[in-house]
């Protein structure tokens, strides 16, 4: 490969990519993210292929692959340029026809476009689809629309050329300024203003720093960053270097959990490109900077996406936090200045020194300008990867982009922020999307993952599951965090079973408050939040629990039995079918009967129900 | 034979013999003796290559590694990565991560408990499948997912169990 001297090596390997793509009527972007890819997404590509092969139309049709488009729900999906046509649920069935349809007879196969659940209208163009129409891309620009493999897709993009722009014109110092005026906060959780800290790390004297980027994404129920690197893997790199030239450190590293293979592939691989161009390991546009990545692996452990344990664990050692201060940028990584940024806060740069600050306040708002990028998961019919201006009312990603819910079952909350956060309820459905306004709520922006829940979840086992999570991920160090947790726990499992006590309730708030001030790291200070606000939002839950014994959403198994309501009920039999334990009777066509003593609650009836007569109830004690 | 990040994940034949597995992550640690802090790196090289991670492979990596076992036993506890049991053949993670858990993932963990007749962490009698569960594995939009190896099942139901074992 032909190595990257000037800005002329750039704009000619742009302009040979598009004039080899300028050879071909219509492009198809074939989604091969990780969603798509579980959901067989390689079969219907040799479809593709095979169809084209087929039809004779290699010279007109061109595929090519790329990172997430953000409906992982619908997937397999494609998007045909450049009439921007958008097909989902595709299958090595109905692909062949597609093909044909659109291409051989120039008709849309309308059939298979996204179909409006409300209107039941088929949605061709994907800019008119709700999904997409508010969303704002990015840190996710490109993704779904580059090939992800290959270095010269990101290039013809306008990609490195902003890495030229920087290191050839501008100081670093200027480039600090520029991501100050655009009051970047840090996307990985914290929300600290990047400008400020890599001054910090500007600053610092040694001989040696380190800058590090955190690919541990260890919320569950959040995948933005993965979606980042899979879909655009030299964005990430371009934005590292840049901040590597701007705080004045020669070494980076990736720190990259081990549940995404395919994400460590792809970057592993971008990386060799670059350096097969000579972005990395070699004197940059004949400069005398230079900069080297390398990629760690991470092994399992939440608490590795806290700096200071990530930190030890680069260092090969098990992941505990270390005591601060001394802060990251004054001694971090093998006792070197180390500035730390997350995924998406570094996806966020190429943009702003491209378009400077300028260009990036325009979307947000007063002090936390520009996008978010969430994942939408949960009971949410459009599950999968969005990116908003900070401030979107809340109800605008539910209801419009998101769809609804499932079902058309009511929303009863979503949580925000993870473990780390807190729930914002139906009444405040409405709060903007902003730091300060979902601190204010008691939840947090978070790293983005964004679940909804109906009113078929329980706010109080929600609570038990992430403190479950975090008591299994609490690496032990600090009393506080390894103890507290374990406590609030077992009050929580002995709620959820109808054994709670009278005074349980301050319990779980004074344990919670003790656990919050005294822990050592990130992790325990912020456990208890979602106990702190499951209790501020729904203690009638609680209390329902402890002194009714009794799971008003019948999710807690201990505290329901099901009940069929006979007028509704129109004996499908289905229900008995799906009874683990035979506690339904009933011959076809005739109401069915549950037998409280025999049922255990699971609810497998009320999900087979296919008119909801089924209702959980109290279970009576005896 | 050039050894590195990106063979974590490859398929081919590590040698029969565990004398053959031995040598080769004697080499991989030589291949990475240069490296700061390429401890976990190791690890994870080793298990590919070994399958798990046993007393005695410890003591092997500690001695070639020159560190002391207690610092290569305590990062191999302290990661749920690594196992020092011998697992099965497949891989059967259960995502319980917020997503999934929401979407029903419990049930589903306890249809495969019924269906395989072992616990999470265990390992069936045919050691053709472990069965454990995972923090998220960024399927969330396919929840509740199970991944089995690297082949992530989406919105699996505890009726689709069996069409999904089936195919291992
Ligand atoms: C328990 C815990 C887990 C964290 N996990 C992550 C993570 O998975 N990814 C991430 O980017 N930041 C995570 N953070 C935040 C990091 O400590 C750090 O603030 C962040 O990487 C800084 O980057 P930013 O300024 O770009 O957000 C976590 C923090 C805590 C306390
Ligand atoms: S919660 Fe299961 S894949 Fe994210």
């Amino acid at each position: 490969m032909a190595k990257i001297n000037d800005k002329y090596d750039l704009s000619r390997i742009k302009y040979n990519y598009r004039s080899e793509m300028g050879r071909y009527e219509h492009h198809i972007y074939f989604c091969a993210g990780a969603g798509c890819i579980s959901c067989g997404c390689a079969d219907v590509a040799r479809g593709v292929k095979e169809s084209l092969d087929e039809l004779g139309l290699n010279d007109k049709v061109k595929m090519i692959e790329t990172g997430c488009i953000g409906l992982c729900s619908l997937g397999p999906v494609m998007l045909v340029m450049p009439e921007r046509i958008f097909y989902v649920g595709l299958s090595p069935k109905n692909i062949g026809k597609v093909i044909k349809t659109h291409f051989v007879d120039g008709q849309i196969a309308k059939n298979y476009c996204y179909q409006d659940l409300k209107t039941k209208e088929y949605i061709p163009c994907i800019d008119d689809i709700p999904f997409y129409k508010d969303q704002v891309r990015i840190a996710l620009q490109g993704c779904g629309t580059t090939e992800f493999d290959k270095i010269e897709a990101y290039i013809a993009t306008g990609g490195y050329a902003t890495l030229h722009k920087a290191i050839t014109e501008m100081t670093p110092q200027e480039v600090i300024d520029e991501v100050k005026n655009s009051v970047l906060r840090g996307r990985g959780g914290g929300g600290f203003p990047t400008g400020v800290k890599w001054q910090a790390g500007h600053d610092a004297v040694a001989d040696q720093k380190y800058i590090v980027c955190n690919a541990d994404e260890g919320d569950p129920g959040a995948f933005m960053d993965r979606s980042i690197i899979e879909g655009t893997p030299h964005k990430l790199i371009e934005g590292i270097i840049l901040g590597g030239y701007a705080i004045g450190a020669t070494k980076g590293y990736v720190y990259i959990r081990a549940e995404y293979p395919i994400a460590v592939n792809r970057l592993s691989k971008a990386i060799d490109q670059a350096r097969a161009m000579g972005l990395l390991d070699e004197p940059l546009f004949g400069t005398d900077f230079q900069f080297s990545l390398e990629i760690r692996i991470g092994a399992g452990a939440f608490v590795c996406g806290e700096e200071t344990s990530l930190m030890e664990s680069i260092e090969g050692h098990r992941g505990e936090p270390r005591q601060k201060p001394p802060l990251p940028f004054q001694a971090g990584l093998f006792g070197k200045p180390t500035i730390i940024n997350n995924v998406e806060t570094f996806a966020n740069i190429p943009y702003i020194i491209k378009h400077g600050a300028e260009g990036y306040t325009r979307y947000g708002r007063v002090g936390a300008h520009g996008t978010k990028v969430f994942a939408l998961a949960g009971d949410i019919v459009n599950a999968g990867i969005i990116e908003v201006p900070i401030g979107m009312p809340m109800r605008n990603i539910i209801e419009n982009i998101g769809g609804g819910l499932i079902g058309g079952k009511e929303f009863k909350a979503a949580q925000v922020g993870g473990p780390s956060g807190g729930c914002i309820t139906a009444a405040d459905i409405d709060v903007p999307m902003d730091y300060s306004e979902l601190i204010a709520k008691g939840a947090m922006m978070g790293s983005g993952g964004l679940i909804a829940m109906s009113t078929d979840t329980c706010m109080v086992d929600t609570a038990r599951f992430f403190m479950d999570f975090v008591q299994d991920e609490s690496c032990g160090k600090c009393v506080a965090c390894r103890i507290g947790t374990k406590r609030m726990l077992e009050i929580l499992q002995r709620i959820t079973k109808g054994e709670g006590k009278k005074d349980d309730i301050d319990r779980l708030l004074e344990l919670g408050a003790v656990v919050k001030d005294t822990a050592m790291c990130g992790l325990g200070q912020t456990a208890p939040n979602p106990i702190l606000s499951t209790i501020r939002y729904f203690r009638d839950e609680y209390e329902a629990h402890i002194f009714d014994h009794r799971c008003p959403a019948g999710r807690c198994q201990a505290l329901t039995v099901f009940e069929i309501d006979p007028q509704t009920c129109i004996g499908c039999t289905r229900c008995k079918k799906h009874c683990p334990t035979l506690a339904i009777t009933g011959e076809l066509k005739h109401a069915h009967v549950v037998d409280p003593a025999l049922c255990i609650g699971c609810g497998a009836c009320y999900s087979s129900c296919p008119v909801d007569a089924i209702h959980p109830t109290k279970r009576e004690e005896n | 034979m050039s050894l590195s990040l990106e063979n974590l994940t490859c398929n081919c034949d590590h040698g029969s013999t565990d004398e053959e597995k031995y040598a080769l992550i004697g080499q991989m640690i030589d291949a990475y003796k240069d490296k700061e802090g390429s401890l976990i790196q190791v690890l994870h090289a080793a298990q590919e290559i070994y399958g798990y991670l046993p007393l005695e492979l410890q003591k092997f990596i500690a001695l070639r590694m020159n560190k002391p076992l207690s610092e290569v036993n305590g990062v191999v506890s302290f990661y749920s990565f690594f196992s020092t049991k011998e697992r099965g053949e497949h891989t059967i993670h259960v995502c319980m991560g917020t997503a999934c858990y929401v979407r029903g993932a419990q049930k589903l963990v306890e249809a495969l408990e019924d269906k395989l007749g072992v616990a999470v962490g265990e390992v069936t009698p045919d050691k053709k499948f472990t069965l454990d569960v995972a923090r998220c594995i960024g399927a969330c939009g396919l929840a509740p997912a199970v991944m089995v190896d690297n082949d992530v099942h989406r919105q699996v139901q505890p009726s689709g169990i069996d069409a999904m074992l089936k195919q291992y």
